[in-house]
């Protein structure tokens, strides 16, 4: 069996058609292996996509893609909705994000997501002693832990895409536009990639995404991919961004088979995703902030 | 059926600290190893394995409890550091352990299972499934609840668990999720999860830039003050950015928490006992002269900070 590609959750707040269009087209045309699905950042959010999951899946199925049901990051109240989504009208594997959704699964096989703090190889054997069948590593694990882990259980790496960096009970896209969390009119519909912070000297940090904030750069880690793979890590994760998403799976891919070297695959990438720099600091250890290969 | 006082939780950063907050009264002091095990891991801070030995013995002769928080997440590089403190705190006769890694909780529920195992902070154990979870499995006793929580929802999930809560009372207000936050890694490599410290001190510069002070945090600035203002520390979720639409504080104000006012809310509400921040603050948290009774509004009000507040919302 070889490295699995996936796609994680949307985290951004699209526009219902933007959505299901977007689904349709990794469906038909990604290489992916599975697809993390549900909303995960916003309770408010939720039932916007409601009606449209199950053709989704069904298209996302029908292709040959896994589909995990991802739960919420902050569950604050969702727990019934998870049961539901998970058990309902489509049974679907469900990746635990919080802790209280991983005391919900205890016992059956479910997935682990990367909002769940697994640094080291005793927690990660509790979670699979307990039925993960698949763990996403937290965003900031280094590459000497990742090698640990991967040599301990099947883990997942987040290898593209705007970092989740934070959660919180508060709407910081709310009080940007002065509004309160329970009357927000949806304003984080307008920023698809989530909204651009900068410092007060006009240098990009991080986005706002409704509770959630999010790094400004995305993590490429396209150029280690030969590494990770020699770790043993077993899924490699892509975090939805608005672009050309199946090109950045197909790139991925390429490089997975071996038909793309990493600088090629690195350039085509900037290509694809020419607003956001790339970084790697994580991956070696260092500021998250900070890219370290030289391929740029 | 009368409901216990609430018991008062004091950080404890140097024997001395725990000294002093013995002798004004608290009920427990909490403390750590000076190493990576534990969330506040600074300079000239924190215990040694005798310090801890001294520290219990002056603590349990006067009837005061000690908790030892071993709340960060052992590396994967080097488990047995976090091992070894578990270890050494049971046979040091600790009353508690203030564990966040599951892990490190089924080790520790494993080989110390008459250890009483209190949940940190950093395990952000904010529903009622969650510290279920952590009951069931590792056999918890009591959950420290996020920050962010108001008394509303703290009343709701104390009711709802069967282990004990314990709220923090003042000090700093984290107002992303503990434990689940990288914004300091992203900036300097390091954060409470992989380094036991949030914006770390080695990271910061203050300096003058056109009649205003600059406070930076890694490479990047957090804030600037005009002369007459008092500059705060450059933590990420308290810094002043611009979106296209808005400059200044986007996620919180630099303010702390203080829940005075809120004693006998919270005391109806069941929770068990309140923790007072601060291990870090040199000097320790200022104590009062005098032994008074538990969970009486002695602790000051720092100047400018709002009272009884435990959340804004947005």
């Amino acid at each position: 069996m070889g490295v699995h590609l996936t796609l994680g959750p949307v985290l951004y707040n699209w526009p219902a058609s933007m959505r299901r269009d977007f689904y349709f087209r990794i469906a038909d045309e990604a290489p992916l292996d599975t697809v993390y699905v549900g909303e995960v950042v916003c309770a408010k959010r939720a039932p916007l996509f409601d009606s449209y999951w199950p053709e989704v899946i069904e298209r996302l199925q029908a292709a040959g893609k896994t589909v995990v049901h991802a739960s919420p990051i902050l569950a604050t109240g969702q727990e019934g909705r998870l049961r539901a989504m998970g058990a309902r009208d489509f049974p679907l594997p469900v990746e635990a994000n919080d802790v209280g959704a991983i005391g919900m699964l205890r016992g059956r096989p479910h997935y682990v997501g990367p909002f769940v703090n697994v640094y080291n190889p005793d927690t990660l054997a509790v979670l699979v002693r307990q039925g993960a069948v698949r763990v996403c590593l937290p965003v900031d694990v280094p590459h000497q832990a990742l090698a640990v882990l991967a040599g301990a259980g099947a883990v997942e790496v987040s290898v593209f895409g705007r970092v989740p960096l934070s959660i919180s009970a508060r709407c910081y896209h709310a009080r940007v536009h002065g509004l309160h969390k329970d009357s927000c009119r949806y304003v984080c519909e307008q920023d698809p990639d989530g909204l651009d912070v900068t410092t007060l000297d006009q240098e990009p940090l991080m986005a706002i995404n409704g509770v959630q904030t999010l790094s400004h750069a995305a993590v490429n880690l396209v150029h280690v991919v030969a590494d990770l793979v020699r770790m043993g890590v077993g899924a490699m994760r892509l975090w939805p961004q608005a672009v050309d998403m199946t090109a950045v799976a197909q790139v991925f891919r390429a490089v997975l088979k071996g038909r793309e070297d990493a600088a090629a695959a690195w350039h085509r990438l900037r290509t694809l995703v020419p607003h956001l720099p790339f970084v790697d600091g994580f991956f070696h250890g260092v500021e998250g902030c900070t890219l370290v290969a030289d391929h740029a | 059926m009368t409901t216990p006082a609430l018991e008062v939780v004091a950080p404890a950063g140097t024997l001395a600290a725990l000294r002093a907050a013995v002798e004004a009264g608290a009920d427990a002091v909490y403390c750590g190893f000076r190493d990576a095990t534990n969330a506040r891991n600074f300079p000239g801070l924190n215990f040694s394995r005798d310090d801890l030995r001294e520290g219990i013995a002056f603590a349990h002769g006067r009837g005061v409890r000690v908790f030892l928080a071993i709340n960060t997440f052992p590396a994967a590089t080097a488990p047995a550091l976090w091992r070894q403190a578990v270890d050494d705190a049971a046979r040091l006769g600790v009353d508690a352990l203030i564990l966040a890694d599951i892990g490190l909780l089924d080790y520790a529920s494993t080989r110390h299972p008459d250890v009483r195992r209190h949940l940190s902070v950093q395990a952000s154990a904010a529903t009622a499934e969650a510290i279920t979870y952590y009951a069931e499995a590792f056999g918890v006793r009591r959950v420290v609840l996020p920050r962010v929580l108001a008394i509303p929802e703290i009343t709701i999930l104390t009711n709802a668990v069967t282990v004990e809560t314990e709220v923090f009372a003042y000090g700093g207000l984290c107002v992303m999720a503990e434990g689940r936050c990288h914004l300091s890694s992203y900036v300097t490599g390091q954060s409470p999860n992989t380094h036991s410290v949030c914006s770390p001190a080695s990271h910061v510069r203050y300096e003058q830039r056109a009649g205003r002070l600059v406070s930076r945090l890694g490479a990047f600035t957090i804030n600037t003050f005009a002369p007459e203002e008092s500059a705060g520390y450059p933590t990420l979720c308290k810094g002043r950015f611009k979106t296209r639409d808005r400059t200044g504080y986007l996620f919180e104000e630099p303010v702390s928490l203080n829940v005075i006012d809120l004693l006998p809310a919270l005391k109806a509400a069941g929770v068990r006992a309140i923790k007072i921040e601060g291990r870090q603050r040199v000097g320790g948290p200022m104590w009062p002269r005098s032994r008074q009774p538990s969970a009486t509004p002695w602790m000051p009000r720092p100047q400018g900070t709002p009272a009884g507040r435990t959340r804004w919302r947005t």
